[in-house]
Order: structure tokens, then C-alpha cells, then sequence
């Protein structure tokens, strides 16, 4: 481990800490656009966390230590997803730590805190809202899991930089796989992240609600942690999406000119990625939940399906 | 995989699109967004004829390439959409089983037909080989559309589908049936098409709408 | 003149015709002319053939031997006499106001057509041709049954249109697989899908390939045949449509939709393990002759009782040509040839009567040989020569294949007398009193054509108690053709 790599390490998790916001941002200011309304900065969200942490914590009645524990975990584990997906480089020191499936366990983990935290103080909304992410949750799970087993076959290892190392360092291939499993991951990102067809990140609807429903009770520095931990959550989900499906430009190497380089590319990649985004927020109409296993069951069939093509168009016997 | 030419990955591609398509169809549940899907697929289906032609430089797959341009992506779609504006059929179709239980259905269906498929891959010479499995497979998912579908409409377009499962396995497993055959093939779809226009007319005149249910009356007792 | 080409031009061009000249007074007569001159034309063929042997015409796309001449006369055979029977029917139909002029002619126009796709298909020597004319014969039929326009009518085309085109479509999967097995024998010379060249070659084919392939075509083909379970489209169809068009449905559409199975399974034979084909094809007709026969007795409407008839016997034909052999290939194409020529004599007096009595609930229909005797004693000599009486020709066919399966697969026995007894007391039980009962029914405007309905008996006496020579030796001549 040289301290070039230590560098790199600290570079990329400092970068996707300042990064995330922005993305969240970019997101917002694009869906604005397309919806034809005047559009927040784009330095909103670092604003809005600045407010935040300047604010003092008012704890509920009943809250235990759990529910003061949980945004710090949760932004423990999204920090630390977003160290271990490779974006910029896959020869930094954790990435022997970058597998796949300790990912999803991660994102995990950070599910059940904040579930637990939700139900923690006893409120309707917020066991309410729990209960739903575990809903989606464990819907999403398997079709993420299905997606990773894809794309993971291609590169005969579960391990993040190995697959990016085995797609983007090699000649030209398409696969048809791919197309699959980069649907399902689509439409999984977009359940896990409380994006539009399963949740609406920007509004209060007590019917509709998710994601916003377990946090209500909070407040604070730690209301501004778990806006930050849903940042880069969605800035991790987007970094492992440009991972298996477009790895072009990510460095193999652990100098700092090469980081340096992958930068600019990584920004480009998360604009368009963002403003995608906001295009599928923007001509999709939020579904009732009750139609969210529908939407994950159909993700996890396409990556299933994903699967079953790798092994009949591209194996070769 | 990399030592395969780019001509077979793109026509790999356009089949998995074709299969992806298929799904899509049996999930949709809007007629006009159908016959859309319907329209892309043989989209999809042109592509990768049209670079079977390219690749093996044989006239009468330019041919029967656009062929399937005119039939699948313009002409029968744009019947479809005609029919369905005139016969004022209502935008929902209300499926027999419900969707999710129809996808896992399909799914078995795939899995199925690859491992039917599999063994004459292993077999084949050509590099598309694969594609045979996923023809196979989305003639199954059309059959199983038609199979779950209320609407009179829905089931032709089921057929239709089955019809470019048929025409995916045909120009790009084997690299072209021979012209006349082909030729024929087309021929028919499009007549039956027809057929099956005046039908509407005459099954909505009888029985003031196209649902099939209407269509059970004669059982043996 | 070449009469191959007589005899596929003549109902070609008719149809046209027929489609641009509308109902005019001369319009049934060159039906009738079209058809009998497509008889003439495939007769002389036949001679030609008995006479030189094989030959080919359009290149190598067709390709007339033994085994398929024998079918191209009598599909011309039945058409010609079918033809010569819709004449007074259809005007009778006319006249009860059930078919209006515009009607009429498309029913004359698709008649003609529906000849042409039978005789292409089985004179075709592309296998991929077979299959188009196929599926166009389903298309000119779908459209002959639908005639009447009732909700009934329209049901049973609907019916008949979705679960035959699914059905072909399994075939044209058939096709395809065969076409991928040849390609690597034959390469891509476009010659893979001819007959005579697939033949030669039957020994290479992948038997991997071949397998799934023959499945296909006999799942999809078995549709076309009525094989039992895709047999549903068929009862509808013959009792809805217009009686000629039951006629030839039963007639020669099943046994063409059969031609086009057994040419396929000469080539599984060849590349296949002995037994596959032929185990899959007598387990499907055992099963169809025992499903047809349970239904027989359920049924209600004359036609539907006889459609189940049709089932009943494309069973029994299925089972025959599993068993293989000379002899049970040649009980088969023996029962090919008579069933077509009975049971279509059979729809002829069915329709008279159903006309006569305006009905075709059997309860409904009595005292035929009052109204009639002709058409009741039709109705009753034809109903005895389907059944298996001797001494028509049915009798002797069903008697060669019941020895020969004593012989050869003694345990399928019991099952062929189980439903054969079935279907005779079904039968027979329902037709005794419609032909021997009390009535009051009124005369047609149009005297019926009877003489139809006593020439196709006749044969099939004829054919019960001696086969010329020259028939003999050319069914032995195509029964060993299909080994």
C-alpha cells in the first residue's frame, strides 16, 4: 500500500462526500427544468445542510439510544460504500474490500438502522414508513443480488474492481446481458433511493410516503446525516451503476495523474446520469405502493432473465 | 466471448432486445402502448436481419429486411392503430391472471425454451446460434399473451409477436430461409391481418365489443 | 400442355375471376366447370405419372410422385363432386335467405382458392412452401366458415383462425429447426428445404435437431389434423360453416394437413432412433380416437357428431401410420382415401337434410326416408360405410389396421375396440332415428344433388369388396415410400 494509494483512497471519499450533495442538486435543478418550474440553486442542498447542523437537536419523548445512534451509522455506511465503489480508480486499498455482495450488505445494514430508528419513537408515520422500506427493501434486494450474479459472471469474480477491471480494460464486447441487468439496476436504484414511480423524494403526501415518513422525528445535525446519507446513497448507486454498465475512463492505477484524470470524466458521466434521472422522475407518475411489488418483481425478473441470456448467448461450450 | 465478430454480438443484442421486448409486451397493459411495443420489436427484428445481409451478403435478406420494415415496423402497426381508434376499444386490457403471476410464468417459459435450445446451440455452426433459444422463447411468451389476454386485439398482436419470434429464428439462427418462403410467409401475415380486420368489424357488429369472453358460447354439452 | 400447370392455373385463375365478375347467372356453373376441368387435369397427371414415373415442374420446387399424385386426385376428385353438390345447396341457402349475393361469391371465389392452396401444398416440393400454402388454406377457409355471419359462425372461425395459427406457427418453428439440421448437410444452396434433396440427405440430419423439429411439426400439423388436445377448433368449424365447406375441411384439409406430417416423418424416420416418430404418432392417435369417441356421444348437432367422426378416423389414420410397416401404411392411405370420399358424402346428405328440416339438432331431424328416401338411405348407407360395416371399403381398412396392431402392439387393441365400439353406438344410435321416423317437412325450392352423395358411396363400396390392380400397386407403391 503506498501512500500514493492512501491518498487516492482519501481523495475519492473526500470527493464523493462533497460530490453527493451536488449530484442531489444537479437532480433537483434538472427535474425543475423539465417540469417547467423556476429551479433551486444548485448549491442547495449544501445550504440546506449548513442549516441543518447550525440547528439544535429536539429529541421526541420516547426516542432511545438507537434512534440517536442510527444517522451516524447510516452515514457510516454510505460513507463507506462510497469509498469502496470504484469511481475513480480500481487499484485503491479498499478495493480488495469492494465486493459486491459485503455492498449490498452495507446498504443493508443502513436499511435496518433506519427502519429501526423509524419505529423507535412510535409514531404511526414513522412505523409506517419503516415498514414500507422494508417492503422495498426486501423486494429490491434479490433483484440487486440477481443483477450483481450477471454481471459478476461476465468477470467470474463478485469483487467491484475485478468487474470493472474485466469490462472496461477489455476489447470491445457487447453484451446483451448487460442490457438486462442495466434495466433492473435502473429500476432498483430507483426503488432504493426513493425516486419517482416507487417514492417522491419531494413530497409529504402521508398516503404515498416512504422514505420521508421515517424521518419526520428528527431534526438537527442529524436530520442534515441522513440528507447527506441519502445523497450518497445516491451518488453510490450511481457510481456502481457507471461501474458495470459504463467503466470506460475509470484508472487502474493507483497514481495521482490518473485519478486526476478520471475526474472530470466521472463529473460528466454523473451529470448525465443525473438528468437522466430526472427525466425518468419526470415522465413517470408515482404508482400506488401498492404496485411497487409489482414494479421490483419485474425488475428482478429482467435480471433473472439477464442471467439466463449470459448463459445461453455468451457462454461459449 | 471477445474473438466473436462485432456482426454477432449486435445481432445478439438485437435478439435480447426482442426477448426483452416480448416481456414487455406481456407486462403492458394499454393496447396502444402495445401495438408500440409491438412496432419496436420488429424494429429490433430488422436490425439484426438487416446485419445478418450485411454479414453474409445475401440479396434476398436485404430483401426480406425490408420486407420486415414495411410489414412489422409500418404497415401492421399502423392497421392495428387504425382498428383500435375505429372500433373505440378501451385503453385498458384487462388481463385473465394477473401480471406478476404471467411474468414468473414467463420466466419458466425462457428457462424452458433455453434449455431446449441449448443443446442444438451447442450444435450449430453459426456464431448467432444462441438466438434459436430466444425465438424460441418469445414464441412462447407471445403464445402465453394470448393465452392471458382478454381482447381480441391483444391476441393478434400475440400472434404477430409470435410471428417475429418465428422470423428471428428463421433469418438469424440459420441465416435466411430461402426467398420464396419467406416471401410467402410474409404474405400470409399480412393477408391474415386483413382477415382478421374485417373480423373485428364483424365480431363488434355481433356482439358490441371485442371481448373474447363473448367468443365461449359454442362447448361441447 | 403441361397438366401440372392446367390443374394449379385453372382454380387460380377462376378464383380471380370469380372475385372480379360478382354473382352472375353463370357464376356457379364455372365453379362447377373450374373444378371438373381440375379433375380432368389431375387425372391425366395421375396417368402421366403412373405411366413415366416422377417429375418435377417449376424448377425443382414441385415435385410429383407416387405417394402425392394419389392425394392430388383425389383432393381434385372430392372438390369436383363437392363442387357439383354446392351448387343447388348454396342457392337453396339463398333462398332460405340465410347468404346474401356478395356472400355467394366470396364463398365461390375462397372455394376456388382453397383448391389451389390444397393442391400447391401437396404437390409442393419446398417444405417451406408446404408450409405457407398451409397456412393459406387456413385463411381461405377461415373465411368460408365465418360465412354465415352468425355469432356462432364468427366464434367458431375465431376459434379456428387463433388455435390453427398458433398451431401452424409451432409447425413453421418445425420448419425452421428442419431447415437449421439441413443447412449443415446441405449448406446454403436454398436447396435445403426441397424434399427430394432432404430425403437423400435424411440419414445426416442431426438427431438432436431432428427430434425437436419433428415434435414441432406434429404438434403444429397435428393441429391442422385434429389431433386431440388441438383438436377444439374443429368441431366448431364444421358445424358453423356451410355444409360443402364441412365437406372439404373434413374431406381433404385433414388429410392434406396428414400429407404434410408424413412427408416430415419420412425424414425423422431417417434421421432418427426406429420408434421415436412413430411412438409419438400412435400415442397421439390413440388418444384422439378416445377423446373424439367420449365426445361423439355428448353431442347434440348433426355436424359436430360427424366433425367428431372426422377427429375419430384422423385418429385411427395417425395410429396406422405410427404403427409403419407396408402393411398398416397401406391400411392407411386405404383409409385416408375412403374416409375422405364417405365422410364428405356424408356432409352432402347432412346438409340436404338439415335443410330439408331447417335444423341441425338431432332431436329435431326425423323421418329423413319420408321427406327423401334418397338423401335418408344416403344419410344411412354412408353413416354404415363410416362406421366400419362391411362391405364397404372402411371395413377392410379398419380390419388390416386392428390386425396388424393385434400383431405388433397387441396392448393398444382394447383401446382401438374401446373407442371404435364408442363411436358406433354413438353414432348409430343418433342417425337410426332421424333416417326412420316420424315428420312433416316441406320441399326444397331447388331439387337437392343427390348423385354426389351415391358416386362417393359407390367408390367406397367398390373400394370394400375389389381394388383395381393399378390402385393396389400405387398404394403399395407410396406405402412403401413411407417405410
Amino acid at each position: 500500500m503506498s501512500v500514493a494509494g492512501i491518498l487516492g483512497q482519501l481523495f475519492a471519499l473526500v470527493l464523493a462526500l462533497l460530490l453527493a450533495p451536488l449530484l442531489t442538486g444537479w437532480v433537483n435543478q434538472c427535474r425543475a427544468w423539465l417540469q417547467n418550474r423556476s429551479a433551486p440553486p444548485l448549491w442547495q442542498p449544501y445550504y440546506t445542510l449548513h442549516k441543518l447542523f447550525n440547528k439544535d437537536v429536539v429529541l421526541a419523548d420516547g426516542a432511545s439510544s438507537l434512534f440517536r445512534v442510527a444517522p451516524f451509522v447510516v452515514f457510516g455506511a454510505m460513507a463507506l460504500a462510497c469509498a469502496i465503489v470504484p469511481s475513480l480508480s480500481t487499484d485503491l486499498p479498499f478495493a480488495p474490500a469492494a465486493d459486491a455482495l459485503a455492498l449490498v450488505g452495507v446498504f443493508g445494514l443502513a436499511r435496518l438502522f433506519i427502519s429501526l430508528a423509524a419505529m423507535d419513537v412510535g409514531t404511526a408515520f414513522g412505523s409506517l414508513g419503516g415498514r414500507r422500506e422494508m417492503l422495498v427493501g426486501f423486494l429490491a434486494e434479490p433483484a440487486l443480488l440477481m443483477v450483481i450474479f450477471t454481471v459478476a459472471m461476465i468477470a467470474n469474480s463478485t469483487s467491484v474492481a475485478a468487474i470493472v477491471a474485466t469490462l472496461a480494460h477489455r476489447d470491445f464486447v457487447i453484451y446483451p446481458s448487460l442490457a438486462f441487468a442495466g434495466v433492473a439496476f435502473t429500476m432498483v436504484s430507483l426503488a432504493e433511493n426513493a425516486r419517482v414511480p416507487v417514492d417522491n423524494p419531494a413530497t409529504h403526501l402521508e398516503l404515498t410516503m416512504i422514505h420521508e415518513a421515517m424521518i419526520l422525528e428528527y431534526s438537527g445535525r442529524h436530520l442534515a446525516l441522513i440528507e447527506w446519507a441519502a445523497s450518497l446513497k445516491l451518488y453510490a448507486y450511481s457510481c456502481l451503476g457507471l461501474a458495470f454498465f459504463f467503466p470506460w475512463g475509470i484508472a487502474e492505477r493507483d497514481n495521482l495523474l490518473a485519478l486526476a484524470a478520471a475526474v472530470p470524466l466521472l463529473i460528466l458521466k454523473l451529470a448525465i446520469g443525473g438528468f437522466l434521472l430526472a427525466l425518468i422522475e419526470t415522465v413517470n407518475a408515482k404508482m400506488r405502493i401498492f404496485r411497487a411489488p409489482e414494479f421490483l418483481g419485474t425488475a428482478f425478473m429482467l435480471a433473472v432473465l439477464g442471467l439466463l441470456v449470459r448463459l445461453l448467448l455468451e457462454t461459449r461450450v | 466471448m471477445s474473438d466473436v465478430p462485432l456482426s454477432a454480438q449486435l445481432i445478439n443484442l438485437c435478439a435480447a432486445a426482442i426477448l426483452l421486448l416480448a416481456f414487455a409486451m406481456l407486462a403492458q397493459r394499454r393496447v396502444l402502448q402495445l401495438i408500440d411495443l409491438f412496432a419496436l420489436q420488429g424494429f429490433a427484428l430488422f436490425l439484426s436481419t438487416l446485419i445478418v445481409a450485411v454479414k453474409t451478403g445475401q440479396t434476398h435478406l436485404y430483401f426480406s429486411a425490408a420486407l420486415t420494415l414495411a410489414l412489422k415496423v409500418a404497415v401492421l402497426p399502423l392497421i392495428l392503430r387504425r382498428l383500435v381508434q375505429r372500433l373505440h376499444v378501451k385503453g385498458e386490457v384487462e388481463p385473465l391472471i394477473n401480471i406478476p403471476t404471467t411474468m414468473l410464468v414467463g420466466i419458466m417459459l425462457v428457462v424452458v425454451a433455453f434449455n431446449v435450445a441449448l443443446p442444438i446451440a451447442q450444435l450449430s455452426a453459426t456464431i448467432t446460434r444462441g438466438t434459436l433459444g430466444i425465438a424460441l422463447a418469445t414464441v412462447m411468451l407471445a403464445f402465453l399473451m394470448m393465452i392471458t389476454r382478454k381482447k381480441a386485439i391483444t391476441q393478434v398482436v400475440g400472434f404477430l409477436a409470435m410471428e417475429n419470434g418465428l422470423f428471428l429464428a428463421a433469418t438469424s439462427a440459420t441465416y435466411g430461409m430461402p426467398m420464396v418462403v419467406e416471401l410467402g410467409i410474409a404474405l400470409d401475415v399480412l393477408i391474415g391481418v386483413i382477415i382478421l380486420g374485417v373480423f373485428f368489424f364483424q365480431i363488434r357488429d355481433q356482439f358490441d365489443s371485442l371481448d373474447i369472453h363473448h367468443l365461449e358460447r359454442l362447448k361441447d354439452h | 400442355m403441361d397438366m401440372f400447370v392446367v390443374m394449379l392455373a385453372l382454380p387460380l385463375v377462376s378464383g380471380a375471376l370469380l372475385t372480379l365478375a360478382g354473382e352472375r347467372a353463370w357464376a356457379p356453373n364455372l365453379n362447377i366447370l373450374a373444378s371438373a376441368g381440375t379433375f380432368l387435369a389431375a387425372v391425366l397427371l395421375t396417368v402421366e405419372i403412373v405411366a413415366f414415373g416422377p417429375r418435377f415442374a417449376f424448377g425443382e420446387q414441385f415435385f410429383i410422385d407416387s405417394l402425392n399424385v394419389f392425394f392430388v386426385a383425389l383432393t381434385a376428385f372430392v372438390g369436383f363432386t363437392t363442387s357439383l353438390f354446392s351448387g343447388p345447396y348454396m342457392k337453396n341457402e339463398r333462398a332460405r335467405g340465410k347468404l346474401s349475393v356478395p356472400r355467394l361469391r366470396l364463398y365461390k371465389s375462397m372455394y376456388q382458392f382453397f383448391m389451389f392452396t390444397m393442391l400447391a401444398a401437396l404437390t409442393t416440393n419446398n417444405l417451406g412452401l408446404l408450409w405457407v400454402m398451409m397456412e393459406a388454406a387456413t385463411l381461405t377457409t377461415v373465411l368460408l366458415v365465418s360465412l354465415y355471419r352468425t355469432p356462432a359462425s364468427l366464434e367458431a372461425a375465431w376459434k379456428y383462425f387463433i388455435l390453427c395459427g398458433v398451431g401452424i406457427a409451432q409447425a413453421l418453428f418445425g420448419t425452421i429447426l428442419l431447415y437449421f439440421a439441413a443447412e449443415r448437410v446441405l449448406g446454403e444452396t436454398g436447396n435445403a428445404l426441397l424434399w427430394t434433396h432432404l430425403v437423400g440427405a435424411k440419414a445426416f440430419l442431426d438427431p438432436t435437431i431432428m427430434s425437436l423439429a419433428f415434435v414441432f411439426l406434429l404438434v403444429g400439423y397435428g393441429t391442422k389434423v385434429g389431433l386431440a388436445p388441438l383438436h377444439n377448433w374443429l368441431p366448431d368449424a364444421h358445424a358453423e360453416g356451410p355444409t360443402p365447406v364441412s365437406a372439404v375441411l373434413s374431406g381433404l384439409l385433414l388429410n392434406v394437413a396428414l400429407y404434410a406430417l408424413l412427408r416430415c416423418k419420412v425424414l425423422a424416420d431417417g434421421a432418427l432412433p426406429a420408434g421415436f416418430a412413430g411412438n409419438l404418432m400412435m400415442g397421439f392417435g390413440l388418444f384422439t380416437l378416445l377423446v373424439a369417441a367420449f365426445f361423439l356421444s355428448r353431442q347434440k348437432d348433426i355436424k359436430r357428431m360427424f366433425a367428431y367422426s372426422s377427429i375419430e378416423h384422423m385418429g385411427i389414420i395417425t395410429f396406422a401410420f405410427g404403427m409403419g410397416g407396408a402393411i398398416a401404411n397401406f391400411a392407411g392411405l386405404l383409409h385416408m382415401t375412403l374416409h375422405s370420399l364417405t365422410k364428405s358424402a356424408i356432409f352432402f346428405a347432412v346438409g340436404h337434410a338439415a335443410q330439408k328440416t331447417g335444423t341441425q339438432r338431432m332431436d329435431d331431424i326425423r323421418g329423413l326416408v319420408k321427406i327423401n328416401p334418397l338423401i335418408g338411405w344416403g344419410l344411412m348407407l354412408g353413416t354404415l360405410a363410416i362406421l366400419g360395416m362391411p362391405p364397404f371399403g372402411v371395413f377392410a381398412s379398419e380390419f388390416m389396421i386392428l390386425t396388424h396392431a393385434m400383431q405388433h402392439h397387441p396392448w393398444a387393441t382394447p383401446l382401438l375396440l374401446l373407442g371404435l365400439g364408442i363411436a358406433f353406438a354413438a353414432i348409430f344410435g343418433r342417425v337410426q332415428p332421424m333416417v326412420f321416423g316420424e315428420t312433416e317437412a316441406k320441399r326444397l325450392p331447388h331439387a337437392p344433388a343427390i348423385t354426389p352423395v351415391f358416386v362417393h358411396l359407390a367408390l367406397v363400396l367398390m373400394l370394400g369388396l375389389w381394388i383395381p390392380p393399378d390402385l393396389a400397386r400405387w398404394f403399395h407403391e407410396a406405402a412403401r415410400m413411407l417405410g
